[in-house]
């Protein structure tokens, strides 16, 4: 079976130590996770993993099991790109002299849609949204006029198809108030 | 609800005692004191087993569980106490046993400075609990152990660990208890879908060579009885794992034996021929199907199993059922047309012969001047106990003896270590299972080398007055390593030769009664003697030095070339 992208989404309560868990699971099998975002969902008080990995179907799908079997997961999905919205963060920290000095600069953040978050005396900071694809290209030419810092977020996405987690949850909540 | 403040450490206690918990396991320390301090005050009602080390704390706890079918319980102080208890949690995890280990901890404004003792046991045992939690706060002490005790046993069972830190011990809480019934992201059981059990029930009629394969999910929901009107009346032969063993009775018509690495020869044989197989509550775990490449391609597969994350894991099921084993047969039943299958049960008794002839009659009557054999020795336990005893083996050949030639009347009635294989296992985890089931004969069989790895818990037995039937099979040597050795290995036996203390001394040092067997003709006599004793009793027998178990499947070979010799 073929390698291919999975984003993983887990939605699950708000405890500590959860993470270790989930992490414990690709350790075991000695999966390498290529970014990881958690933050609040869309629903109240119930938190949203997304854990991107490069691995099989069967793979994928060992670990999903083993992650909804933790006792505060709510549920677990995966999804293949083609299936989801996707995008990661970038911030690039540059010479303020650059800005004014280097013209070049001024068209690249024009082109490729990034924004300059601020600017002071000393440096100024680019952020770019976008596929991988797109902020490494952004990188790529950035990169010869220096760059005093780089950082890219993990990747946060919504799948194209409802996951029925919330109706799940309005059920589980009818059922318990 | 009506509330009283009390300490941390007594709710502690009045948990415990809520959830009809009152025998428990431990060994006392700093970090826990507190609580030994309320035990001292409850004694009466809640039953305190001072072990000779936590490794045989947990290890009886699993005793208990597995002999009795409810949750165990262990005390541990923080630090190397909580450390000492890992062993047995991973043990526990991996043979699905629901335990409860409460563990002490520094208090929290010592949490991360290093203190004395002071481990992060929550990240140590992570990776093998079904759940655990930190408290520290008095108020969190209720809840928290009513969710434990709840997801320990529910679903697929498994250990929880609670662990408290000293001030949630000392501090005052409001106390009252309500058992945890439910929890928003857990679902321990899966709702049965009728659909799939009328598919499953469609092939089985339809089955010309059906056989099951049935594991430890029938006795955790206590489906024996369902298990055995099924096999009586779809006419289908029955094999076990090494857990599911003692679900259905060995003499059993339609029990066919044990499948696996050192199973029987007829159903690791006919599991690449049969054409339906019927996994009840059993994972496919690698000592059971050897290379899976190869494992039982010509059938449909019907997977019965609580554990959504085992389903296709390891071999890829055409139904699966999934639900409580209970439900799932009760369910199953009515749909199962009657049939005898004679020709295909047949089939079994044909490689029954076979083996019988290869294998067994020499293991159960050596021939030409062998020593005593560990399956004669078996065979001789079963005599006196009637089939009737709670059969507790150590990790080695003798685990495999045992397995392969005890009778079994009961269910619950063996304890091993399965998936973990964890040597050392049987001593604590017998006085777990006696003080279970004082009504009934738990006799242990252990290996030279596994005994000598928690001996100290003879000291338990001495103080406890527990009758335990104690049998080492002592052949000198770490025996299933040294049979590795000897057909991988070129014979080159590494470390393995054991020279060995007294042992009868030793158990004589903890008074308690022993005896040496060395001959053939005394054998009878002193199994006779030991399943008379009122008292806990120690058997050495010397058993012939280079035996092996056969059959076998090599690692990483196909079931059905399973060697003979
Ligand atoms: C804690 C632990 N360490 C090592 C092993 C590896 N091991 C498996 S069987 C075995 C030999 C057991 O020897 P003994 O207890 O004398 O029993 P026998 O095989 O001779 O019946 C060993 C070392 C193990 N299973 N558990």
């Amino acid at each position: 079976m073929e390698n291919k992208t999975f984003t993983i989404s887990v939605y699950s309560e708000n405890n500590v130590g959860l993470l270790n868990r989930i992490s414990g699971i690709f350790l075991k099998r000695h999966i390498n996770i290529l970014s990881l975002n958690v933050s609040e969902s869309e629903i109240e008080n119930v938190s949203r993993f997304i854990i991107v990995v490069d691995t099989t179907e069967k793979w994928v799908q060992n670990i999903v099991g083993q992650i909804e079997k933790q006792i505060e997961v709510i549920k677990a999905f995966y999804h293949v790109d083609d299936e989801t919205i996707f995008l990661e963060n970038a911030l690039f920290k540059i010479d303020s002299s650059l800005l004014f000095d280097e013209r070049q600069i001024q068209n690249i953040i024009k082109e490729s849609n990034s924004e300059i978050v601020t600017v002071s005396r000393k440096f100024f900071v680019i952020s770019k949204s976008g596929r991988r694809s797109e902020i490494e290209e952004v990188h790529e030419k950035l990169k010869p006029f220096g760059i005093m810092q780089f950082v890219r977020s993990g990747r946060i996405s919504v799948s194209k198809e409802p996951m029925e987690i919330s109706t799940l949850l309005q059920e589980l909540n009818i059922n318990k108030y | 609800m009506e509330t009283t403040k009390i300490s941390g450490a007594e709710a502690v206690i009045r948990c415990l005692l809520e959830e009809g918990a009152n025998l428990v396991y431990g060994y006392p320390g700093g970090a826990i004191m507190p609580v030994y301090d309320e035990l001292y005050k409850f004694q009466d009602q809640l039953h305190h087993v001072l072990v000779r080390h936590e490794q045989g704390a947990a290890h009886a706890a699993q005793g208990f569980a597995r002999a009795t079918g409810k949750v165990g319980v262990c005390i541990a102080t923080s630090g190397p106490g909580a450390t000492n208890l890992v062993t047995g949690i991973a043990d526990a995890q991996i043979d699905s046993t629901p335990l409860v280990c409460i563990t002490g901890q520094v208090g929290k404004h010592l949490l991360g400075s290093d203190a004395f003792q002071e481990t992060d046991i929550i990240g140590i045992s992570t990776p093998v609990t079904k759940w655990n939690y930190q408290i520290t706060e008095a108020h969190e002490i209720p809840e928290i152990m009513a969710k434990a005790f709840y997801i320990a046993r529910s679903g697929r069972p498994g250990p929880v660990l609670i662990d408290i830190t000293k001030n949630a011990q000392f501090d005052l809480l409001d106390f009252s208890y309500t058992k945890c019934t439910d929890i928003r992201s857990y679902h321990p059981k899966p709702i049965l879908n009728e659909e799939k059990v009328k598919d499953a029930a469609a092939i089985i009629n339809k089955a010309k060579k059906p056989m099951i394969i049935f594991g430890q999910g029938i006795v955790l929901s206590e489906a024996e009885a369902e298990l055995k009107a099924l096999v009586e009346k779809a006419g289908i032969p029955a094999a076990w794992t090494i857990l599911g063993l003692s679900a259905l009775p060995t003499d059993h018509d339609l029990n066919v034996g044990m499948v696996g690495m050192h199973g029987n020869y007829g159903p690791n044989m006919l599991t690449n021929e049969c054409d339906v197989l019927i996994a009840l509550g059993m994972r496919f775990d690698d000592r059971v199907t050897g290379n899976l490449q190869t494992y039982a391609k010509q059938a449909k597969v019907l997977h019965f199993e609580i554990d959504p994350a085992e389903i296709d894991k390891n071999v890829k099921s055409e139904v699966a059922v999934l639900a409580d084993l209970k439900d799932a047969l009760t369910a199953l039943l009515p749909l199962i047309e009657k049939k005898s299958h004679t020709e295909w049960h047949n089939e079994f008794k044909r490689h029954y012969d076979i083996e019988l002839e290869a294998v067994i009659n020499e293991e159960l009557a050596p021939t030409n001047g062998k020593g005593i054999s560990m399956g004669e020795t078996i065979e001789m336990i079963n005599k006196h106990s009637h089939a009737d005893a709670i059969m507790v083996s150590d990790v080695g050949q003798h685990q495999m003896f045992t397995c392969r030639y005890s009778k079994f009347n009961q269910t619950k009635s063996n304890v091993t270590s399965g998936g973990l294989g964890t040597m050392g296992f049987a001593l604590p985890a017998a006085i777990g299972a006696k003080m279970g089931r004082p009504d009934r004969e738990v006799v242990a069989v252990i290996g030279d080398g596994g005994f000598q790895m928690n001996i100290q818990e003879l000291g338990t037995i001495n103080q406890t007055k527990v009758p335990v039937k104690i049998v080492v099979l002592n052949n000198e040597f770490l025996g299933m390593v040294r049979q590795w050795q000897e057909l991988f290995f070129d014979n080159r036996y590494a470390s393995t030769v054991m020279v060995n203390p007294n042992f009868c001394a030793i158990a004589e040092g903890y008074y308690i009664k022993a005896r040496k067997v060395t001959k053939r003709e005394e054998l009878d006599e002193a199994v006779a003697e030991m399943m008379a004793s009122k008292e806990a009793y120690f058997l050495e027998v010397m058993v012939e030095k280079e035996n092996n178990v056969f059959p076998m499947i090599p690692t990483g070979a196909s079931v059905s070339d399973i060697r003979l010799s």
